[in-house]
């Protein structure tokens, strides 16, 4: 039973995470962010030596923790301040879909990079062994980093938390957030507001990825796409914009996929992402604003 | 032809009297022949050069138009961006798979299908009708479901959509042969009958687009407050456009599977989704023609840049590509194309003789 709580929620840790990444930037710009996947298997592979090797040739991985964590979040928000300037600047006042194709596009490009240097076979690589060990904790064993995984993300969101309502930066991003056009007339910059959430966002990026690489102990460049997916189905269930919602989307996201793996027949395992998605389509039939909607974007007339 | 997406009500609204039958189909039809004239040019061409590698390439082409074409007719009359499409595809496909694979092939590779299916075995002209059939009908249930959401919640439906089509094909052992793949399909190395689905394509998006539920849905797209006011009902126009595009998928996908005769599920995922997408994307989105074209553009991109890839000889020294950098370079140029014209190539115009009218 505990160890149904510990695996949802930290499955939920990292859908959360993503979500979050992606509704910051929804919410300042309104861009659904196709290439944040891809930021995050960037993220990895920076800590990578290039080479074709199956084994990874680990470079700045060796590096002790206090400098390697923060040196891939700073690799994530770089790479993610680097594609707003070079490319989503021009979208601006771009409708949806054409941002949404050019985001994809980016994001094939960054894969494509990725795939020219370290080839698509995926790589083990081991990043903060000592986290593997299990802890007994309540009667039930859980891996360390299943703990460490939950933890920091109560941490990430507590940070995120307090600069969003504390700080001069987060309330320009928050105002930003529910009319753009008003801050700006307000005084609000734009460009180092939208700058400020790709930064973050990058940075979110670059914790989803350490996590994830000490969780399954490889890198793909694919690794992206899949919690990619999730993440952009939580914020939608979320409600668009919505960060709180996107949160508690993820977490719910994980939650489900966690407890259909239980609680489903042997025979119906297999489709146990079918039977999430389905759960997907029911919850936006009835709440097709998200579960938590944010202020300025229902539609008007 | 006067566009129909700028003034949706182009006859009705403007002209007092009763207009002649027919008036509205005159002025456009322009535009479908124009286009077919293009495939079947395209398709000379292939015959012409009589390579087999290039007669393959305008193949893929041909699926492509008809598979962007069926794309257009729900997102570019709608405005609802879909995602699921392709899993209309993907059901084409192992339709026409079920009914063209020898019975002696399917008993032991795909056990769990109904008895009538194991034993049919029908040509491709027949199989494919049914596919795309099939996939309707799926399509019209699903619908029935999705269309009564709207924006990104619809967009992300139609997400969850494929995924769950995705899920279930890789995984229905008996009946999909799961993530293996199915193969044995008859192989259609003739032109015409991919030419003939992309214009049968056409012909259907243009005779959607110039009825009275396809002027209705591109009137709720550009003013539903407005078209809902005047009586307009947005999902049952929704779920019309969402059926006839799921049919065009169907036949693209029974086209696919029988351009390369195996089918498997991931060719129908991610990876298809977003390369249709784009090519709708450029070419501009709410446009017959754009659809039509961004699939020439795109395509011709990437087998020039393939052909880079590969290498080309340029007097002394072999000029190539590294590998990859074919589709960063694609990635580079759709971004750069959209960076210069966001509504696509063509915007919402359409292709005719006469001027082009209106702006995007």
């Amino acid at each position: 039973m505990l160890q149904i709580v510990f695996d949802s929620l930290s499955l939920g840790s990292l859908y959360a995470l993503g979500a979050l990444g992606i509704a910051l930037i929804f919410g300042v710009m309104r861009l659904v962010n196709f290439a944040h996947g891809d930021v995050i298997a960037f993220c990895v592979f920076a800590l990578l030596w290039p080479s074709t090797d199956a084994m990874a040739i680990v470079f700045a991985g060796q590096l002790p923790w206090y400098l390697l964590i923060p040196l891939v979040l700073s690799v994530g928000a770089a790479l993610s301040v680097l594609c707003e300037i070079v490319v989503f600047r021009r979208f601006r006042r771009a409708n949806p879909a054409t941002m949404m194709i050019a985001s994809f596009a980016l994001g094939f490009v960054i894969r494509y990079f990725l795939l020219m240097l370290f080839t698509s076979r995926p790589k083990s690589i081991s990043l903060l062994p000592m986290l593997s060990q299990p802890v007994e904790i309540f009667g039930a064993r859980l891996p360390l980093l299943q703990i460490i995984t939950i933890i920091v993300t109560v941490l990430i969101l507590l940070g995120l938390t307090f600069f969003l309502r504390q700080t001069r930066f987060g309330l320009e991003m928050r105002a930003a957030a529910e009319n753009f056009s008003m801050a700006r007339m307000l005084g609000v910059r734009a460009n180092r507001v939208i700058m400020g959430a790709f930064a973050l966002s990058g940075a979110l990026a670059g914790a989803i990825s350490l996590i994830f690489v000490s969780q399954t102990g490889t890198a793909d460049i694919q690794m992206g796409s899949s919690i990619m997916l999730m993440a952009f189905i939580a914020t939608v269930i979320g409600g668009l914009g919505s960060l709180s919602g996107a949160v508690l989307a993820g977490f719910a996201l994980g939650a489900a996929s966690v407890v259909m793996q239980v609680i489903l027949p042997v025979d119906a395992r297999p489709f146990r992402d079918a039977f999430v998605y389905g759960a997907v389509i029911l919850v936006l039939l009835f709440r097709p604003q998200g579960l938590i909607a944010a202020r300025g974007t229902q539609e008007r007339v | 032809m006067t566009d129909t997406s700028i003034s949706p009500f182009p006859v009705e609204l403007t002209n007092p009297k009763k207009p002649a039958r027919f008036a509205l189909a005159r002025r456009t039809i322009i535009t479908p022949i124009f286009l077919s004239l293009l495939i079947l040019a395209v398709a000379t061409l292939a015959i012409m050069t009589g390579s087999r590698p290039f007669n393959q390439a305008m193949i893929d082409i041909l699926v492509r138009v008809t598979l962007v074409v069926g794309l257009y007719i729900f997102i570019g009359n709608s405005g609802v961006l879909s995602f699921g499409h392709i899993g209309f595809t993907c059901l084409g496909a192992y339709a026409a798979a079920w009914l063209t694979i020898n019975p002696l092939m399917k008993k032991t590779s795909l056990p769990g299908l109904p008895n009538f299916i194991l034993q049919a075995r029908l040509p491709y002209w027949e199989a494919a009708p049914i596919a795309a059939i099939f996939a309707g009908v799926i399509a019209l249930i699903l619908g029935r479901i999705l269309m009564r959401l709207s924006g990104i919640a619809a967009s992300i439906a139609t997400f969850a959509v494929l995924a769950m089509i995705n899920t279930i094909y890789s995984n229905w052992e008996s009946v999909t042969g799961a993530t293996s793949s199915v193969v044995g399909i008859p192989i259609v190395r003739n032109i015409w009958p991919y030419v003939g689905a992309a214009i049968i394509a056409i012909f259907i998006a243009w005779g959607h687009a110039i009825s009275r539920s396809g002027l209705a849905l591109r009137a709720a797209r550009d003013e539903p407050t407005a078209a809902a006011a005047s009586g307009v009902d947005i999902p049952k126009e929704r779920l019309v456009a969402f059926t006839i595009s799921g049919i065009v998928m169907g036949l693209g996908g029974a086209a696919m599977a029988h351009s390369i005769g195996v089918v498997t599920p991931d060719n129908f995922y991610l990876g298809l989704t977003f390369i249709t997408l784009s090519m709708l994307v450029v070419g501009g989105m709410s446009s017959l023609s754009g659809a039509v074209l961004g699939v020439l553009l795109l395509s011709a991109l990437i087998q020039g840049l393939r052909w880079l890839e590969a290498g080309v000889v340029l007097g002394e020294t072999t000029f190539a590509l590294p590998k990859g950098l074919q589709e960063i370079a694609l990635g580079g140029l759709m971004i750069v194309i959209l960076a210069l014209r966001p509504a696509g190539l063509i915007g919402n115009r359409e292709i005719t003789f006469a001027r082009f009218k209106g702006k995007a």
